[in-house]
């Protein structure tokens, strides 16, 4: 199984991700992370569904997802050809007498604090999946008390923009 | 959706709205003050429906008042949602139009759930139109409250809710639009009560906003280019023609590219009458019960041709030993479909009837520089079809014969009657025994199996086409679960003949516990031969219906002349037939193609007498 990474351009419409879930757990392909936001166009809205299939499930994945009405686009972005990042917030218990070596780990891996109390630092960080792990790997012997992640979101590198085609 | 259709129809009544003056027919297009309901009518109007199935309550009401007034659109009140919904997709198949059913909110919806699947999985165009709870009701449990849009995502082509009276016209145009072009499917939309109620204005024809949907009718050109090489090159070629070519018109087309090439053509169960039964060229349907000479064909196969088909497990039976020699050509208008379970070698994406008018003619350029002989091709097939020609044995015991009923019925009807069956072996026995000739006179739940489907389609494609003889072939089984809509039928002046083939049990299921359950029946005798309950002669005479019943072989041809000549009224014929009867030839579930057995212990060994 190969990780892949889909942008999916759907109308701003309600029930989208219901849709769009709905057809993953059906067919019965696993979501690995996904996530929705808007992008400079008002109607239309943007999908990074990262998945796990083989290559032929793949391209089953990509033609069911166009059969929805709603779903405007679909572009695969190769790891090497994009930039992907994920959001990491955790927080790690860090007392006066770790707290430097917490704060070492944090700049080598140019995250940052975003908030700090006498038994916690809050620990904001931004990557890859790959990155993000090793950074909690890193953090782990401190005590992790609670890890929150947003799915990948990923654009392509170059001057091209998949969403000025995808609007006639 | 001409101009002239979105004015008010002459003696229509005027808006309910109190204007300050009295409104003249505005000119084309310009808005007129409505409610949301008679823009609902006005839109059906104005997308050319013309009959709606359909049951009133609650939260529909608004859109029933106006629709009294309509003198295009046809209210059909049937006697259960699901009957409404499969007498859409029995008049969507049988006139080619789109089929429109309409249902309250909450359980009339929810009763639509298992014909929106069955139109799902054959590709029938329907529009489903319900009723749901007021906007500040919805996520409330308010009563009758059903989220039919999250329901039906899955079995639907698309839904929409919609949650603004102005945009009840284009949801309509878009719902027609998205049902019969492309892949056609079932459409559902679900308006709230108080859209229907609340005034708004009405103008056609909207725009249509789909920036999402643009299927490909057009075939690519090199595609095309590389299948007639195949088609031209192959050795023992088969046209596998499936439910698409009917839907895309495309009879004429695949009579004329089969004729060119000599190749021969197999329909499978959606495609039966897209290539005359009595042609030539034409082995019959294959899967699990076709006949041997369409499943040897496709096991020995070089090259598939699949038209509109989708290689679905009862066609391929163990997918890993499906035509095992065969390149695939496979066109579509789905690419979903396009090697979904068989890879194709050569993918072609289009609307079934340009894509076989391409081919006609690249075929016929390649053919000048090559062209293989297909003789012994066909002296194998006929070898075949000679040995292993479709066929029954008449009961033990001195019953009536399942298979005899239906083929007289068949032999004795006028060309172009419509046929629609239920499911199960009286089924399989009306796509195998009665012969069809012409594209829509074979109407039957194919993908979803819908026990119960014959008798609501019959009246839906009667409905459709009033000038054809419809006759329902049906099982006892199936007849008991819709059989209210006869009621309809009756007092719809729907005049269809159903022929139940009661052999007093759910004979497919029984088949199987025969086969491979040790012939250990467990619910399946349904008491219709030793109780006869219920008397269906009985039952057809309270439902407003002529009875009639055969219960031996001379009696039956008697009895179908007597059916065919009572016209005022529908007919039911209670077959009563043995209940050992078996659907041959048969691949069992899960075995191969080459495992297939031409009659109880008969295994033609085809693929090894080579």
């Amino acid at each position: 199984m190969t990780r892949h990474t889909l942008s999916v351009l759907v109308e701003d419409k309600p029930g989208v991700l219901a849709r769009v879930a709905g057809l993953f757990s059906r067919r019965g392909f696993n979501i690995e992370s996904l996530a929705v936001g808007r992008t400079e166009h008002p109607d239309i809205s943007r999908m990074t569904i990262v998945v796990s299939v083989e290559e032929l499930p793949l391209e089953q994945v990509t033609k069911q997802l166009n059969k929805l009405i709603n779903v405007i686009k679909i572009v695969e972005l190769e790891t090497t050809a994009s930039v992907q990042r994920q959001l990491l917030l955790v927080k790690v218990r860090a007392d006066a007498t770790v707290r430097s070596q917490v704060l070492e780990t944090v700049q080598l891996f140019r995250a940052k604090v975003v908030d700090v109390s006498p038994e916690a630092v809050t620990v904001e960080a931004t990557g890859t999946s790959e990155k993000l792990d090793a950074l909690l790997r890193m953090l782990e012997p401190y005590g992790l008390r609670e890890i929150v992640q947003s799915g990948m979101v990923a654009i392509g590198r170059g001057a091209r923009s998949i969403t000025a085609t995808a609007v006639r | 959706m001409t101009s002239a259709t979105s004015r008010p129809a002459p003696g229509e009544p005027p808006s309910p709205r109190p204007g300050p003056r009295p409104k003249p027919a505005p000119p084309s297009g310009a808005p007129i003050r409505v409610t949301g309901a008679q823009s609902l009518v006005r839109s059906l109007e104005a997308v050319g429906c013309e009959v709606v199935f359909g049951i009133p309550g609650g939260t529909i009401l608004p859109a029933y008042d106006p629709l009294l007034d309509s003198t295009k659109v046809r209210h059909i009140l049937v006697r259960h949602e699901q009957g409404a919904g499969h007498a859409a997709t029995g008049y969507a198949q049988a006139t080619g139009k789109v089929g429109v059913c309409m249902a309250t909110s909450g359980p009339g919806a929810t009763n639509l759930v298992t014909p929106l699947a069955d139109a799902n999985m054959d590709s029938v165009p329907v529009v489903a139109i319900t009723g749901q709870q007021s906007r500040p009701l919805i996520g409330t449990d308010a009563f009758q409250e059903a989220d039919i849009c999250g329901i039906t995502m899955p079995i639907t082509k698309h839904n929409f809710l919609v949650t603004d009276a102005a945009d009840i016209p284009r949801a309509i145009a878009e719902a027609f639009h998205l049902a019969s072009t492309g892949r056609p499917g079932p459409v559902l939309v679900d308006i709230p009560k108080d859209v229907l109620q609340e005034m708004t204005s009405y103008s056609w024809p909207p725009e249509l906003r789909l920036p999402g949907y643009r299927p490909t009718t057009r075939p690519h050109g090199k595609q095309v280019r590389e299948a007639a090489k195949l088609i031209a090159a192959a050795k023992r070629p088969v046209l596998y023609v499936g439910g698409g070519v009917i839907k895309a018109e495309a009879s004429p087309e695949l009579l004329r590219l089969a004729e060119d090439t000599n190749i021969p053509v197999v329909t499978t169960l959606m495609a039966r009458g897209a290539f005359p039964d009595s042609h030539r060229q034409h082995l019959g349907m294959p899967g699990m019960h076709g006949t041997v000479s369409a499943v040897a064909a496709m096991q020995k196969s070089d090259l598939l041709v699949a038209l509109g088909a989708r290689f679905d497990d009862r066609v391929t039976g163990q997918l890993s030993t499906f035509a095992p020699d065969a390149l695939v050509v496979h066109a579509d208008i789905d690419p979903a479909e396009i090697s979904k379970n068989r890879r194709a070698d050569v993918p072609i994406v289009g609307d079934c009837k340009e894509i076989i008018t391409e081919l006609i003619e690249a075929v016929r350029v390649e053919r000048e520089s090559r062209s293989v002989d297909l003789t012994p091709w066909w002296e194998q097939l006929d070898a075949l079809r000679s040995t292993f020609p479709l066929g029954y044995d008449w009961p033990d015991d001195g019953t009536l014969s399942p298979q005899y009923v239906i083929e007289r019925i068949g032999a004795l009807t006028p060309a172009g009657t419509l046929f629609t069956a239920g499911v199960g072996q009286h089924q399989m026995w009306a796509a195998q025994f009665v012969k069809y000739e012409s594209p829509r006179t074979w109407i039957n739940s194919g993908g979803l199996g819908t026990m119960g489907y014959a008798v609501p389609a019959a009246m839906g494609a009667k409905a459709g086409v009033p000038d054809v003889q419809v006759w329902a072939i049906d099982g006892d089984g199936c007849f008991q679960m819709t059989n209210q809509e006869l009621a309809t039928c009756a007092i719809e002046n729907i005049p269809i003949k159903v022929a139940v083939i009661n052999n007093g049990n759910l004979g497919m299921v029984r088949q199987w516990q025969t086969l491979f359950y040790g012939e250990r029946y467990s619910s399946t005798d349904l008491g219709t031969h030793k109780h006869r309950i219920p008397d269906f002669k009985l039952l057809a005479e309270a439902m407003g219906c002529a009875g009639l019943r055969a219960e031996s072989k001379d009696e039956v041809d008697e009895v179908v002349r007597q059916a065919m000549e009572i016209n005022d009224r529908p007919v039911v014929v209670d077959f009563v037939v043995g209940k050992d009867a078996q659907v041959w030839p048969m691949v069992a579930a899960g075995t191969g193609n080459s495992e297939i057995m031409a009659a109880r212990g008969i295994r033609p060994l085809f693929d090894e007498d080579e």
